[in-house]
């Protein structure tokens, strides 16, 4: 059986695993944008808190995803638990960093100036500072999404979803006919979603950057 | 429409009360009143602004200049609280506004700043309508009055409303920062080194523009600068600000170019201050001589005799509509053999009554014959000034702002003889730390 004729016959399975890697990705790309916007939020102004903070998100990113998981599974169980939890962690280390950075970029002059027209401590926040840092957040979102698309597939080791799943499938069948078909399907299949990932991002930038400051 | 309406001509309203005001009606100036007002950092053994008092006039622009670090910029960010004071108290119209909720004091005081703080991701009409809708006012008075302002500030509504900051040019920029300063009407305007980022020509343009606005609008200004040509310029009245924001001379340019307090304002008025003093005067104020002159249309032998009865060697030819044209000396038309085309010097350059007496000797200097037509309406001619004129007129000037200096000076010796006095007897009760 040719790659071609595995993705007519068994087309049903691949869609869902793909869409269910792609629904936990994006999910947990929400959460972890909330978090990590709020984390740089409250740390941007303090140095030690800014450090503090990229420190910790870039430790969690060293540990290998595979031990992650593993470390999780006696802790919340097999299955999507323990997914969700690995996959916003490594999530939140690009936001973090950027929402510091894309914050702490403000032009202080810009702030002064919002200040001195009277504009709140929540207004200037909202209306001046993460408009203007939006970008570089944006960078760090799509960045993230990356890397969660690649570490998603590893879920499958804790019975997690996704086209992991098709990815240890062929790895535990080497030898066997559909082995290589399997493999090169959830790769594959990655590959695309992560494409069409970065182009809905492109629109989205497209459509909430400002054209003031749009590159 | 009848509330937008109110914004526009509210100039008669009154002066000192217009601080509440946040908006129609109140478009002149408030007081403001800064009662030892000190700013002290942890860490530093003297204080960034020590002790200032001013008292700055409803409707006056005031200059804060001095050497860089000498804390004129914290002197003016403590007015709207930017910087909080250490101590001392800011009263504005009258109203002590060092304790009261600094978003609110800063939505009625107008703030400008160098390269212009405009919000690169909001529209020119954006940024503009900031202050009006922080304090409420409608959807259809904030778009009328954003109108409103771009016409102030000499931007065509329909062509710049809509664009961001990043295509504006500097100066542009710099009106656009004015334009959402001056939004809500605020009684006061303080602006801290507006112009120090625009080219020197564009510069200009924008100090005449100030000038302009401060005639229509009366607010209180207080401006920032360290280049002193500026302060000349602009101000009503300057303040030569020395290290910790002591004041060394608090006074009209007239009487800081000619009586400068100290060896301090002299340095920083720096040489020619009699040249500088001529940027004060207009032509308008000096005596406009008649010259005799002869129109195109005349017929040649009238143009004969009066050059032949004049009692100067010169008289000036006007053309159809009365502007100057050429000057004619006694042997031009026989050189010319009577031809009034090709007779006599052209005139290069005239001036209006409102140039200063500095275009006015820049004009006259190049003049080979010393002297330089002024016009009126339309390029027509009105007079003459020439080097003589010239020289009684900022003689006079001088020796003018001479007496009245000696005379402020007397005063102000009284004044301080009278203080210290004061102060001497009552040092008990002012001497008390307030923090």
């Amino acid at each position: 059986m040719n790659f071609w004729d595995y993705l007519g016959s068994r087309h049903q399975q691949l869609l869902t695993d793909a869409f269910q890697h792609a629904s936990a990705v994006f999910q947990c790309m929400v959460v972890a944008t909330v978090i990590g916007v709020v984390i740089g939020v409250v740390a941007y102004r303090s140095e030690w808190a800014g450090s503090l903070a990229t420190t910790t998100t870039s430790t969690i990113l060293t540990i290998p995803s595979l031990a992650m998981i593993g470390l999780l599974i006696p802790i919340v169980g097999l299955g999507v638990a323990p997914t969700v939890i690995a996959l916003t962690l490594y999530g939140l280390l690009p936001i973090v960093r950027n929402s510091i950075v894309g914050l702490r970029g403000v032009d202080p002059s810009l702030v002064d100036a919002a200040k001195g027209i009277g504009m709140s401590r929540t207004a200037r926040l909202f209306r001046v500072e993460l408009p203007l840092a939006w970008p570089p957040i944006l960078t760090g979102i799509r960045v993230a999404t990356q890397m969660l698309m690649g570490i998603a597939a590893i879920a499958a080791y804790a019975s997690g979803p996704g086209l992991g799943n098709e990815i240890f499938r062929g790895i535990a069948s080497l030898g066997s006919k559909n082995a290589l078909n399997q493999v090169l399907a959830g790769t594959l299949g990655i590959i695309v979603l992560a494409l069409l990932f970065d182009a809905a991002y492109v629109l989205i930038g497209r459509l909430t950057i400002p054209r003031g400051i749009r590159v | 429409m009848s509330e937008t309406t109110t914004t526009t001509n509210g100039a008669s309203t009154g002066a000192a009360g217009a601080a509440d005001g946040t908006g129609a009606g109140a478009a002149t100036g408030a007081t403001i009143e800064l009662e030892n007002l000190t700013k002290r950092y942890p860490g530093s053994p003297n204080p960034a602004v020590d002790e200032v008092n001013m008292e700055i006039k409803a409707g006056e622009l005031v200059i804060f200049v001095g050497p860089s670090g000498c804390g004129k910029s914290t002197t003016l960010k403590m007015i709207n609280r930017l910087i909080e004071p250490t101590s001392g108290r800011i009263r504005i119209g009258g109203e002590d506004v060092t304790d009261m909720d600094p978003v609110k004091l800063r939505r009625k005081v107008g703030y400008a700043i160098q390269s212009s703080g405009l919000f690169p991701h909001m529209t020119v009409a954006q940024n503009i309508a900031l202050v009006p809708k922080m304090v409420g006012w409608s959807k259809s008075r904030i778009k009328s009055r954003v109108e409103e302002m771009l016409d102030l500030v000499g931007l065509d509504p329909g062509e710049f409303r809509g664009r961001y900051p990043r295509q504006l040019s500097g100066g542009q920029q710099q009106r656009v920062g004015v334009a959402r300063a001056l939004a809500a009407d605020p009684p006061v305007l303080l602006m801290d080194e507006p112009f120090g980022a625009v080219d020197p020509i564009t510069r200009d343009h924008l100090q005449d523009e100030l000038i302009r606005l401060q005639h229509e609008l009366h607010k209180t200004i207080v401006f920032v600068t360290h280049d002193f040509d500026e302060a000349i310029k602009l101000g009503d009245r300057i303040a030569v600000l020395r290290e910790r924001s002591h004041i060394a001379q608090f006074d009209t340019p007239e009487a800081i170019l000619t009586n400068p307090a100290d060896d301090f304002v002299s340095g920083f008025v720096g040489a020619g201050a009699a040249l500088k003093r001529l940027n004060l005067t207009r032509v308008r104020d000096v005596e406009v001589r008649d010259y005799p002159t002869v129109t195109v249309d005349d017929p040649l032998q009238d143009i004969f005799n009066k050059l032949r009865s004049g009692n100067t060697n010169e008289i000036l030819l006007l053309d159809k509509r009365g502007r100057p044209y050429k000057w004619l000396r006694r042997g031009d038309l026989m050189r010319a053999r009577g031809s009034l085309a090709r007779a006599g010097t052209l005139v290069h350059d005239t001036v209006t009554r409102d140039a200063t007496l500095r275009d006015a000797l820049e004009a006259v200097l190049t003049d080979n014959a010393g002297r330089v037509a002024v016009t009126g309406r339309r390029g027509a001619y009105e007079g003459v000034v020439d080097m003589e004129t010239l020289m009684n007129s900022v003689h006079e000037l001088l020796e003018a702002d001479r007496l009245d200096a000696v005379e402020h000076q007397h005063e102000l010796q009284e004044q301080r003889a009278e203080h210290t006095h004061r102060e001497q007897e009552g040092a008990d009760a002012t001497g008390e730390e307030r923090a």
